[in-house]
C-alpha cells in the first residue's frame, strides 16, 4: 500500500511543487489542503500516514494539538522529530516545514518523504529570491534611466555623461547608484 | 537589518499580539539599544514554530505563553528542551467570548457583559441546555487552557465529560465560530475585539474576572544562552524592564497602538489595539461598553516580576488534566527565575519584592507592600472562588 500524504500549505504554487516532487521520489498518495479552518475533520477523512505543513500556516498549532492528545484522527501521531535525527529536524525547520507522521511508521518511509519536501521547499525559495532581484534590478534600471534624463535636460549634456557624474557622485559618497538615481528623481518630483 | 558589532544580539520570536509590546517597544523606541542590545523580533505564524525554532536554536529568546517554558522544561510538550523565564512580559489580556448563537440566548435572558466570573458559568449552563460545551483556545499549554477550565471545573462543569477544547489559532477564531464549530472562546487581543467587531460572537467576560493577575506572556531565554553570555541576557532584560515602564504608562498608549499597528506588530486598526490597552471592552459591534482595569497589564503592580509561586500555580493547574505531580511542582518553579531579573535590575534601583514567591489569590484590593530599593504596589489578584493558591498546599 503507498504511504498516503497530505500537505498543507496556504501557498497553492508551492503546494503544487511539492506534489510533484513527492510524485517524482515514489509512489505517493497525496492530497493538499490549503490555509483554512476545519482542518481537523478533513484531515480525519483523509486519515494520513504523514503530514507535512508549511510553517507559514497557522494551522500547525491546530495540527499539533491533533498531534498529542487522543485525537479525531484515530492513530496516534508523532512528529517527525521523535523518530529521526537532530541535523534532519533543524535542516526542516531552516527550510519551513514540518512533518507529522503516524506512530510506528518506519524511519526508511519517512526520510525520503521528508527530503523531497524540503527539496522543493528549498527550490521554490530559490526562485522567489531570483525574482525578487531580478524585479528589484528592473526597478533600479528605470529608476537609472529617468535620472539619467533628468541630468541630461538639466545640464545639457549627454547620457554618458549624465551617467558618469551619477557614478562619480556614487562613488564619493560611498552610496549604490540607485540610491542617487532615487535622490535625483526625488528633488526633480518636487522641485517640479 | 544591520547588525552592529559591539551590541549582543538576540533574535527574538514573536507572534502578533498586542502582548508584544514590550518587546516592539524595546526594539523600536531605542532601550535595547541603549542597553546594548541588539533586538532582532522575528514575527511568527505558530506558537508551534516559536517552540521548535526556540529548541533548535534559531531564536535566542522568545515572547511565550507563560505555561510554554515549564511545559517545555518538564518535557510535556513535544520538542522538550531547557528553556528558562526571567522576566514576565505582560499579565492578563485574554478576553472569554461565546458564540453569536449563545450570545443570542444569553441575551434573551439578559445576562451578557457586566456578568462576574461565576454568573457567568450559570448563564452558560442554562443556555447550553444540557448540551456539550465546545471551547476554542489557542494552544494547549497557555494561560487561556488553564484559566477556561480553572473557571469552569470551580463552576460545577465535568470538564472531561462536558466540555472539549480544541486548538483554533486566533485568526481563526472568527471563521470557526461563524461555522458553528465552537460556542465559547477563550483568546488575547487584539483577537477577542476582532470577533466582536466582525459580528462572529460577543465578549462574555475578561479572564481578569477569573483571576485578577494572570501571568499571561514570559520573556523565554534559552538555558544556553543563560550558560554563554549571562550579561548580555541581564542588559535585554533591564531593556525590557525600561521599555515597559515607559509603554504601561497611560500618556504613552496612543503611541504603542501606533507602533504596533503601523510597524507590522498585530494586524488590527489602531483603535482596536489603542482600546483594549486602554482596558475598554465591547461586547457586541457598537455595543455596549465596559472598563476592563487591567486588561492587559505591562509594568504596573510588579507585572514584570517572575513569581515562583506563578510558576507553581501554573504547574498545578497543568497537574490536574495533564500528570505534573508535587515534584515536578519544584522543577517548574526552578523555570521562573527571579534571580536573574533581581541580579539584572538591582543595581539600577528598580524596586524589588522582598520575596520571590506569594500567596497567589489573597490580595482583594491593590495593596503597598515594603519593597528592597523602595515600595510596591502588588494586586488585586483574586481568583473568582475566592481561593487562595500557597505553592506548598496547593489551592486551599
Amino acid at each position: 500500500m503507498s504511504t498516503r500524504i497530505a500537505v498543507i500549505d496556504p501557498d497553492r504554487d508551492r503546494a503544487l511543487t511539492i506534489v510533484d516532487g513527492l510524485r517524482a521520489a515514489g509512489d505517493y498518495e497525496i492530497h493538499v489542503l490549503g490555509d483554512e479552518t476545519g482542518v481537523a475533520k478533513k484531515l480525519a477523512a483523509i486519515d494520513p500516514d504523514i503530514v507535512l505543513i508549511d510553517l507559514a500556516s497557522p494551522n500547525r498549532d491546530t495540527l499539533e494539538s491533533l498531534a498529542r492528545a487522543a485525537s479525531p484522527l484515530d492513530r496516534p501521531v508523532a512528529m517527525f522529530v521523535d523518530q529521526s535525527d537532530d541535523a534532519m529536524i533543524r535542516s526542516a525547520i531552516e527550510a519551513g516545514v514540518s512533518a507529522y507522521v503516524v506512530d510506528g511508521l518506519r524511519p526508511d518511509r519517512i526520510k525520503p518523504v521528508l527530503a523531497a519536501a524540503m527539496a522543493r521547499f528549498h527550490s521554490v525559495a530559490r526562485l522567489r529570491a531570483e525574482l525578487d532581484a531580478t524585479k528589484a534590478a528592473l526597478a533600479e534600471r528605470k529608476i537609472i534611466d529617468r535620472a539619467k534624463g533628468i541630468l541630461m535636460k538639466s545640464k545639457g549634456c549627454d547620457e554618458d555623461e549624465a551617467y558618469a557624474m551619477m557614478r562619480k557622485v556614487a562613488m564619493d559618497q560611498n552610496r549604490k547608484l540607485a540610491e542617487i538615481a532615487q535622490a535625483i528623481v526625488t528633488a526633480a518630483e518636487i522641485m517640479g | 537589518m544591520s547588525r552592529r558589532r559591539d551590541h549582543e544580539h538576540f533574535t527574538c520570536g514573536f507572534i502578533p499580539l498586542t502582548d508584544c509590546a514590550t518587546l516592539a517597544a524595546a526594539h523600536e523606541f531605542g532601550f535595547a539599544a541603549e542597553e546594548g542590545v541588539a533586538l532582532e523580533l522575528v514575527r511568527e505564524t505558530s506558537w508551534s514554530n516559536i517552540r521548535d525554532k526556540m529548541a533548535v536554536g534559531l531564536f535566542d529568546v522568545a515572547h511565550m505563553l507563560a505555561p510554554m517554558p515549564i511545559a517545555m522544561s518538564l518535557g510535556l510538550s513535544s520538542f522538550p528542551a531547557r528553556v528558562a523565564a526571567p522576566f514576565v512580559l505582560s499579565v492578563n489580556g485574554n478576553m472569554i467570548g461565546v458564540s453569536s448563537h449563545i450570545a443570542k440566548r444569553l441575551a434573551a435572558a439578559d445576562r451578557l457583559l457586566g456578568l462576574d466570573a461565576a454568573a457567568a458559568a450559570e448563564a452558560l449552563r442554562s443556555a447550553l441546555d444540557g448540551a456539550p460545551l465546545r471551547i476554542g483556545a489557542p494552544w494547549t499549554f497557555s494561560m487561556h487552557t488553564l484559566l477556561v477550565e480553572y473557571w469552569l471545573s470551580a463552576s460545577g462543569f465535568d470538564l472531561e465529560a462536558q466540555t472539549s477544547t480544541s486548538v483554533v489559532p486566533p485568526a481563526f477564531m472568527t471563521e470557526a465560530l461563524a461555522a458553528g464549530e465552537l460556542d465559547l472562546f477563550c483568546v488575547g487581543e487584539p483577537w477577542g475585539s476582532m470577533a466582536v467587531e466582525h459580528g462572529a460572537g460577543s465578549i462574555l467576560l475578561p479572564a481578569t474576572e477569573i483571576w485578577a493577575f494572570a501571568p499571561e506572556k514570559v520573556l523565554g531565554v534559552r538555558e544556553a544562552e543563560l550558560d554563554a553570555r549571562p550579561d548580555a541576557v541581564e542588559a535585554l532584560i533591564r531593556a525590557l524592564y525600561r521599555a515597559a515602564r515607559w509603554a504601561a504608562k497611560s500618556e504613552h498608549r496612543g503611541a504603542v497602538a501606533e507602533m504596533l499597528t503601523r510597524a507590522g506588530y498585530v494586524d488590527a486598526p489602531t483603535e482596536v489595539v489603542e482600546r483594549a490597552l486602554r482596558g475598554a471592552i465591547f461586547a457586541t459591534p457598537g455595543g455596549d461598553g465596559r472598563h476592563a482595569p487591567r486588561m492587559i497589564e505591562l509594568f504596573d503592580g510588579a507585572a514584570t516580576f517572575p513569581w515562583r509561586s506563578q510558576a507553581q500555580w501554573i504547574a498545578w493547574a497543568l497537574g490536574r488534566r495533564r500528570g505534573v505531580d508535587g515534584l515536578s511542582s519544584a522543577a517548574a518553579a526552578a523555570v521562573w527565575r527571579p534571580d536573574i531579573y533581581r541580579r539584572a535590575l538591582e543595581r539600577v534601583g528598580a524596586p524589588m519584592p522582598t520575596a520571590s514567591s506569594k500567596l497567589e489569590g489573597s490580595l482583594a484590593e491593590a495593596t503597598e507592600v515594603g519593597a528592597v530599593g523602595g515600595s510596591l504596589v502588588l494586586g488585586p489578584d483574586r481568583f473568582f472562588d475566592g481561593a487562595i493558591f500557597e505553592p506548598r498546599d496547593g489551592v486551599r
